[in-house]
């Protein structure tokens, strides 16, 4: 891998690499190595930063099995009719070119936190300074009963972008008319706490096209939901007497599927179903719990700078940390990937570090051009990540404000794609 | 023929500039109906932004193709190195017929014939020139200028250093390359200009909720870091 990297180096980003000229360090390699495993919104983020602020001083690999990678937040709006999966797919050979990042699609499978190597599926053992882990979201198994992950193709959780995305929209294109759509709605904490409420909007205005005879059901095992008032709203407005939303208090927590005879149980009533999206209780990525800086589901962190309760030298961005009050959203990841890229850039070359500053804002569309937002401001404190302040849309805003959010989102999605890719 | 008609224009408009809007018979609010015809491509006020077209706040007074961040056509770049300054004499011959006076301009607009109507319209754009051209944002907000800051603190000299740090967290949504889509532009903002917004964001004088936040925890220093970073940012 050194040899291929440093090739590339020599070669492809000559302008990086002049800028500082390799020197052997004590321990015999030549520069502060980050591996960064996951290139998402954190992990994408992080590495970018690190390799564009550092300006070569610092090796940086990134390890990211997709070659394209089809990010998870806009994805309703493909399922929605809104945007084309193309508009959703992102590569890293800008990364790779212009910051001379050593991108590698593979699979990471461990961590040796003692000897500070990952070890890759392909093989490969590679060392690391600092390890950067964002590796998303994983499902806690059982979590549902009748689903596993080999039933992700008859009822499909299409949480995590691309394929599965893809799939749902074609069972949702499928159905016969008048047939009946039902989702399974996840405890918290998990991925995008809108996310659900946003897809049955975009599920919901897509048959409203063409299958306006069709039903939607969702069973939910939580009380209350993100932006819970601004989307009954507007289902009430945009999809009256389609959607069928089943709380904890009707049974909606009390949930089984049956992937093979497609029907959903819910409080012990059984529904046939045409297509069945179920988004089970989640957990950080199988990657965090290997590397052994899990505590139950998730990754515990420390606020200042996204290291690990477990491992100073090993740092958990985005979903699969534990933080604090920052929902679990590729803006949060993003967020912190900045500050935890500081942090380690700062670690391993000596430049300035500067306080945390967290933000996030989460967009979600109810229907066309009928945008809504939410998003809060947070800070590092001794405990956690703290909210600072926030706001939410109204319910009963002018259209034209809708409109604006809607765009917003738009302009949002093609900024924070551009600091993540480059 | 149009470089020759250029110059006596911007000769003779920096004289008679002042005395030409004293006798303006333009209606304003007739004028801003009329700008209903420009919309789908200019804005003006300040929640403009440039979409197909440049927005048209602080457009008197200004060189052609002068107005950073927007790319303009070669034809007009070429009338601004020539010396095309806009003032309502130059505004009124372009809305005429714009491609009499800029020959490949990406303006496809036929023109207003009527010159009581250019009239109208450039009494409504004069209104917005004389605000400092504002960072745009995505919400309308009402007119007024949010200009009553503390000397003392448009004074202080930010650290780029620090304001690229920051910076990162507007690199979510605004774009380092400066393009606008949605969210705007935000790089090569005089100074001042950032600073006197990002304050009335402070102060939520402008009403953008995210902006409200984002400024609302930036102390005097960190938002004159910023401005410093951003003025400078290519």
């Amino acid at each position: 891998m050194t040899l291929n990297r440093r090739l590339f180096l020599g070669t492809g980003a000559a302008a990086v690499t002049a800028l500082s000229a390799p020197t052997v360090l004590a321990d015999g390699h030549t520069k502060p190595r980050v591996i960064v495993v996951g290139g998402g919104a954190g992990g994408a983020t992080a590495a970018r930063y690190i390799a564009k602020d550092s300006k070569g001083a610092v090796d940086v690999t990134l390890i990211e099995p997709s070659r394209t990678y089809f990010t998870c937040f806009f994805s309703n709006l493909y399922l929605g009719g809104i945007k084309e999966i193309d508009d959703l797919g992102h590569n890293y050979g800008t990364l790779a070119a212009k910051y001379g990042i050593n991108v590698v699609h593979d699979w990471a499978i461990g961590v040796d936190r003692g000897a500070k190597t990952v070890s890759l599926a392909g093989g490969a053992s590679l060392p690391y300074d600092k390890l950067i882990l964002s590796p998303g979201i994983d499902f806690v198994e059982g979590a549902v009963e009748g689903w596993s992950l080999a039933s992700q193709n008859a009822m499909p959780h299409a949480y995590k972008g691309g394929s599965q995305t893809e799939l749902l929209k074609a069972q949702i294109a499928a159905m016969p008319q008048g047939g009946t759509f039902a989702m399974v709605a996840p405890p918290n904490p998990f991925r995008c706490p809108p996310g659900p409420y946003e897809r049955i909007s975009m599920v919901a205005h897509s048959l409203k096209a063409m299958n306006p005879t069709a039903k939607i059901i969702v069973a939910d095992p939580k009380p209350k939901f993100s932006k819970m008032a601004l989307f009954q709203e507007g289902w009430a407005d945009n999809y009256d007497g389609m959607i069928d939303w089943i709380g904890p208090d009707f049974g909606g927590g009390n949930v089984s599927v049956d992937p093979a005879a497609m029907t959903i149980t819910i409080d012990g009533e059984v529904t046939k179903v045409d297509a069945c999206n179920v988004i089970p209780a989640m957990k950080a990525g199988r990657i965090a719990e290997l590397a052994g800086v899990t505590d139950g589901n998730w990754a515990p962190v420390n606020a200042a700078d996204m290291s690990t309760k477990a491992d100073a030298d090993v740092y958990v961005l985005g979903d699969a940390s534990q933080q604090g009050d920052m929902p679990k959203s590729g803006f949060s990841a993003n967020s912190q990937a900045k500050v935890c890229a500081n942090a380690v850039r700062g670690a391993l070359t000596g430049s300035k570090v500067f306080p945390a500053k967290f933000s996030n804002t989460c967009w979600s569309l109810i229907d066309t051009n009928d945008g809504v937002k939410v998003g809060a401001t947070y800070e590092a404190t001794s405990e956690k990540i703290a909210k600072v302040d926030g706001f939410i849309s109204s319910t009963g805003e002018a259209d034209d404000v809708r409109k604006a959010t809607y765009e917003e989102s738009e302009g949002w999605y093609t900024g924070i794609t551009a600091d993540m890719f480059g | 023929m149009a470089r020759l008609w250029f110059s006596t224009v911007v000769l003779g408009t920096s004289l008679v500039a002042s005395a030409a809007f004293a006798e303006q018979t333009g209606d304003v609010e007739k004028g801003k109906k009329i700008f209903s015809k420009c919309k789908a491509c200019h804005q003006v006020g300040k929640s403009a932004k440039d979409r197909v077209g440049p927005h048209l706040n602080g457009v008197f007074g200004r060189a052609a193709a002068a107005h950073d961040g927007f790319a303009y056509s070669k034809s007009m770049k070429r009338a601004g190195a020539d010396g095309l300054i806009w003032t309502a004499e130059t505004l009124d011959a372009y809305i005429e017929n714009p491609r009499a006076l800029v020959s490949k301009t990406r303006m496809s607009f036929k023109g207003l014939k009527k010159p009581q109507d250019r009239a109208d319209l450039l009494a409504y754009l004069r209104d917005f020139s004389d605000n400092p051209s504002d960072v745009p944002e995505a919400e309308p907000t009402a007119k007024g200028t949010d200009h009553d800051l503390d000397p003392a603190i448009l004074a202080l000299q930010g650290d780029p250093e620090y304001g690229e740090y920051l910076s990162s967290e507007c690199m979510t949504c605004h774009q380092v390359d400066g393009s606008g889509d949605g969210i705007p532009s935000i790089t090569q903002w005089p100074i001042e200009d950032f600073v006197v917004a990002m304050h009335a964001y402070k102060q939520k004088l402008r009403p953008h909720p995210v902006m409200q936040m984002m400024a609302g925890r930036l102390n005097d220093e960190e938002i004159a870091a910023l401005a410093a970073y951003f003025k400078d940012l290519e």
